[in-house]
């Protein structure tokens, strides 16, 4: 702690902070420009100009710039000084007379800094009579719109899109007052982390496209905390809706999970919950869509309790994109012992493994702030970037960390962005990426190695066994694998926070095992080692932690006429397992009972649709990659006869007479029953923060106070006005009315702060700047394991597969644009995606690349374009995961080329 | 006992003044073009809207009775999809047009608004867009702003030099 002294007044703060930090942490309004907590100071824009004075006799004292002093001990400063006042107020006049009259057709309007920041320094009139500098644009893709004309040159795009994400395209380009942030032609950014740009720049050079398509201004938006469903990590959003429609996805502050950012999957992916392959009421089939009846609630509740009268007959399929909630109920519904766990074959054993992994222990499952601090990171056989992109941008800040911890060497303080870099280009960090095919993470990576799964397995116990061969002995593999495994032993060792990435993205449960070997070695050695497990989806984690049987077994019972009911939430099985069994069973099973909120292949074979609520209109629980339970909470009520898949359920448990769900009418109810009956999901119950301030109907409003249109918006159907839907499940109401104050840390629904309409009044949030939020930040892990020396290390699997004659290997390729199945609603991710494709190393190639090849896939015969990947590992061939025109993959399995294929007519 | 002589001579002299009351609705009186009426949306001196869908009067209005949706044309013009002023909820504050950044919004002299059925004072885009640019005919926002629309290209606005050539290191 140190002492600062601003207006003559003494503050104690934390040492190694700048100025501007320590001004704004204690509450001061100073206004900046180029400095971001996540980006830390460069000094460009002149903005936050201050006073210091020597001691306490200077009287003259001298301007700096905040972002730029150290605030040592006893430093003296006057932020109203009126020289310094007069300076900044200076300042922003300079960078407002190129800024064009645009405020009005702005997207940024309303929540813009340069707006922020230009009322709080006073300037208020154009004094410039001379032109204004004029930029044409460019087109950046789906998701950014570029507006240049209204640039501050503050340089945070860049700096962001290069330093901080490792993005080439986005530069600054021409020189003096000409200078341009664009890409060197018209085209599509090609970061996967391009849309934080829209939060990230001051003003509104960089907009959200998907937003202007249908553009609401913040304070019209109504918002709630809630959890992105896009990937397994669990970033915390904020999404907002109008006029019965998503409009968009903010970032949502997490210190230990997103901190600033999204990805593009993230923010742009929500598209979905405003489709036309919305299923929008209860539906009767029988057979195909076209023959879809509509149906009353009731209707379909007797219909459905007729279905299900033989209760010992029923089974249930639950999934990894629905809230722990709703797969409690259908639990419950059909009974564990025909519960069934929604996920694939290999989901379900990696997944397996996973759970048991951190259950075990002793190592804890990484934070995602946590991975971005490790000092050695291996990822073994998971492409990072593309299943868990913000884990991909927090291990691109290793680099970064690695300097930051010798830049006193260097006398450089920590948050001097530009010298911090300066030190950190001679530096490599130590991450380590063993991937099946290159990735996107390889620019970043010290070592980067390609080989097939079972080799990466064979390299992890190789690693294991150059960490202590006592341990295990060295595995059969080449000299160049086994001077890698002790290049990365050494890196692991030396390491004080070393870190082991793996996940499902394989498909093979061994590479999860042989990362969580050394990460056990590593913990029992004395270093705070962690371990990263990537799962595919939001609640895949708490899926399986619920336990379930495997979908096979589901199958069976179909099959073997032990079932002749089943009832399937939120999951479109022919995602999950190989269309012919899928097919089988569907085509047996008496009654298929689906319920989902988009139209997919598996309920359009369904004899009764229930239409269930997306995230966006009902509150629940999801347990991320790490173990951490997040709630996130209804940003609209649902619509006619939507309801949330848990809320079915309980209906449906009703309608066939089963006792236990007459209570389930909130969900505290449901969830108080679920801790009850499974108690590694115990800290759920503690998850709806209080509100500390007593509030009319103890609720806090979902919508700002400035909300418009309230008495006009539903004029046109009836010019009384409705009266505000009720919400039982959430702390939050659909109004404008209550307490708008600060809110406890979970139940943020936007960030605001009188003066500060930006997300940059986030710092009126935080403990400190760039730390936790005031109260805590939210969410609870449900797995913290216990500390044992017991350690039982995995073994190394005898290998399966090897391809024959004319076969290759099949890995799946992941794609963060195609590989998810609810983004690609959103036509802009759609447009992302690639086209299938079937990727083979030059070397392997039958035909030249684009050219069309046949091949054989699990009995089937396919003709798809050739990929020509070079570094893709001998005799594997590679099909992305997911993309619609891809048959699921049921792994491991091998691809036979037949040769040169043409298109069927 | 004064108080109440003074009284009846008052009421006695005003008998022989000239009535202030006139026979509405058969005569008229006066309205200043600056009295807050009927609320109009105009049109810029080109003849296209002048409403650029801000939301800037929605914001201001402290009975929230105005509610619209922003859309652009194929050029980058924006404009309101819809938008509806509800009257019967409207106080006639002129807040909405003090916010208008682009003068589109304006009030009017005129109020006869009177409806047996509530639901008639809800007005839609249709009814409140004039031909006109009503009480000021010389503004157009696309004018002074650096957004480009058809017809008006970068640097063609009011006041705006040429776009930049990035590719000349030229001073």
């Amino acid at each position: 702690m140190v002492t600062i002294y601003i207006e003559g007044k003494a503050y104690k703060i934390k040492q190694g902070q700048n100025l501007l930090q320590a001004c704004l942490g204690l509450g001061f309004d100073l206004p900046y420009f180029c400095w971001h907590p996540a980006l830390g100071s460069v000094g460009a824009c002149r903005q936050c100009a201050v006073k210091r004075f020597k001691d306490e006799n200077d009287t003259r004292g001298e301007i700096v710039m905040a972002c730029m002093t150290p605030a040592d001990d006893g430093t003296r400063i006057s932020i109203n000084d009126p020289e310094a006042v007069q300076f900044r107020a200076s300042v922003i006049e300079w960078l407002m007379i190129n800024h064009p009259h645009d405020c009005p057709v702005c997207d940024e309007g309303g929540e813009c800094h340069l707006q922020d920041m230009t009322v709080m320094t006073g300037h208020n009139y154009r004094h410039s009579r001379f032109p204004k500098r004029t930029h044409r644009n460019q087109d950046l893709g789906p998701f950014i719109n570029h507006e240049m004309n209204r640039c501050i040159q503050c340089y945070r795009c860049v700096r962001f899109y290069r330093d901080y994400a490792g993005g080439s395209d986005l530069n600054a380009l021409a020189s003096h007052d000409h200078v341009y942030f664009g890409r060197f032609q018209s085209g599509p950014l090609e970061s996967e982390f391009s849309g934080n740009l829209v939060e990230i720049c001051p003003t509104g050079v960089f907009t959200d496209k998907s937003l202007k398509s249908h553009f609401t201004r913040k304070w019209d938006l109504q918002t709630a905390p809630s959890v992105c469903v896009h990937c397994g990590l669990g970033c915390n959003t904020i999404p907002g809706e109008r006029y019965d429609e998503l409009r968009r996805i903010r970032n949502r502050y997490h210190h230990q999970v997103n901190g600033y950012f999204l990805c593009d999957r993230g923010r742009y992916g929500y598209e979905f919950v405003n489709s036309t392959q919305r299923i929008r009421h209860p539906l009767r089939q029988a057979g195909s869509r076209e023959e879809a009846k509509l149906m009353m609630e009731t209707e379909a509740l007797e219909l459905a309790a007729a279905m299900l009268a033989d209760p010992g007959k029923v089974i249930g399929i639950g999934s990894p994109r629905a809230f722990l909630e709703s797969n409690f109920a259908l639990r419950a519904l059909v009974g564990p012992e025909r519960f069934h766990a929604g996920l694939s074959d290999s989901d379900f054993k990696c997944l397996g493994t996973g759970c048991n992994i951190l259950q075990r222990g002793p190592v804890p499952a990484a934070t995602l702030q946590g991975v971005a601090l490790a000092d050695a990171a291996f990822v073994l056989g998971e492409d990072v970037t593309q299943t868990a992109p913000l884990m991909a941008l927090n291990l691109r800040q290793m680099r970064y960390g690695k300097s930051v911890r010798i830049v006193s060497d260097f006398q450089v303080p920590e948050w001097h962005d530009a010298g911090v870099r300066e030190i950190g280009q001679l530096q490599s960090p130590a991450l380590f990426n063993a991937t099946p095919y290159p990735t996107r993470l390889d620019d970043e990576a010290m070592r980067t190695v390609y080989a097939a799964p079972h080799d990466l397995v064979r390299l992890g116990f190789a690693v294991l066994a150059a960490l202590d061969a006592s341990v295990f002995p060295m595995p059969d593999v080449n000299d160049a694998m086994q001077a890698l495994a002790n290049e990365i032993a050494q890196a692991l060792l030396k390491a004080e926070r070393p870190l082991l990435v793996a996940g499902t993205g394989c498909g093979n449960p061994a590479l999860i095992e042989a990362a969580a070997n050394m990460a056990w070695y590593l913990g029992r050695k004395g270093s705070a080692a962690a371990f990263a497990l990537c799962v595919p989806e939001c609640n895949s984690l708490g899926l399986r932690l619920m336990g379930g049987l495997d979908l096979n077994s589901a199958f069976q019972a179909i099959d073997e006429g032990r079932a002749d009911t089943v009832v399937i939430l939120e999951n479109d099985l022919y995602r999950r397992a190989d269309a012919q069994a899928v097919d089988a069973m569907l085509q047996k099973a008496r009654n298929i009972i689906v319920i989902d909120h988009q139209q997919t292949a598996t309920s359009e074979k369904a004899h009764l649709v229930l239409p269930a609520a997306t995230f966006a209109e009902a509150t629940g629980t999801l347990i991320n990659n790490e173990g951490r339970a997040q709630r996130g909470y209804a940003v609209m009520p649902p619509k006619g006869a939507v309801r949330a898949g848990w809320r079915w359920l309980q209906m449906l448990m009703k309608a066939a007479g089963h006792a236990g769900a007459s209570s389930w009418l909130r969900l505290e109810n449901l969830t108080a029953d679920l801790v009850k009956d499974m108690p590694v999901f115990q800290p759920v119950a503690g998850l709806d923060p209080k509100p500390a301030m007593p509030t009319p109907g103890g609720k806090l409003p979902r919508q700002s106070h400035r909300y418009t249109g309230r008495t006009a918006m539903h004029a046109d159907i009836d010019v009384s006005e409705p009266k505000p839907p009720a919400d039982e499940d959430a702390p939050l109401a659909f109004s404008m009315e209550g307490y708008d104050g600060r809110p406890p840390a979970g139940l943020i629904s936007r960030v605001w702060a009188p003066g500060w309409n930006s997300e940059q009044s986030l710092n009126k949030f935080q403990s400190e700047i760039g730390g936790p939020l005031r109260g805590g930040d939210p969410g609870r892990r449900l797995i913290e394991p216990p500390a044992s020396d017991d350690i039982r290390y995995f073994a190394m699997p005898e290998q399966e597969i090897l391809p024959g004659a004319d076969e290759y290997l099949l890995v799946p390729i992941h794609h963060i644009f195609g590989s998810e199945e609810l983004s690609m609603a959103s036509p802009g991710v759609a447009r992302q995606a690639p086209q299938p494709y079937l990727a083979l190393r030059p070397e392997d190639a039958p035909v030249g690349d684009g050219e069309q090849v046949r091949l054989l896939v699990s009995g089937k015969s396919l003709v798809l374009p050739l990929k020509l990947l070079p570094g893709m590992p001998e005799r594997t061939a590679g099909l992305p995961d997911g993309l619609p025109g891809v048959p699921k993959m049921v792994l491991p399995a091998v691809v036979k080329i037949l040769g040169k294929g043409s298109i069927e007519k | 006992m004064l108080s109440n002589i003074r009284t009846i001579w008052e009421i006695l002299r005003h008998s022989f003044r000239r009535p202030e009351t006139i026979q509405y609705p058969e005569q008229k009186p006066y309205l200043a073009p600056r009295f807050r009426g009927r609320i109009i949306l105009s049109r810029d001196p080109d003849g296209e809207e002048r409403c650029v869908a801000c939301y800037l009067c929605a914001a201001a209005c402290p009975v929230d009775c105005i509610a619209l949706q922003a859309t652009e044309d194929g050029y980058g013009r924006r404009y309101p999809a819809f938008f509806r002023i509800n009257f019967s909820r409207c106080i006639l504050c002129g807040f909405c047009e003090e916010a208008c950044p682009t003068l589109a919004i304006q009030l009017t002299p005129d109020y006869e608004m009177c409806e047996y059925d509530r639901q008639n004072l809800v007005y839609e885009k249709e009814d409140l867009l004039i031909s006109g640019p009503g009480k000021y005919p010389d503004y157009n926002f696309y004018r002074v702003a650096g957004l480009a629309i058809a017809g008006k290209d970068k640097g063609e606005a009011e006041n705006e030099s040429e776009p930049v050539d990035t590719h000349t290191l030229l001073p």
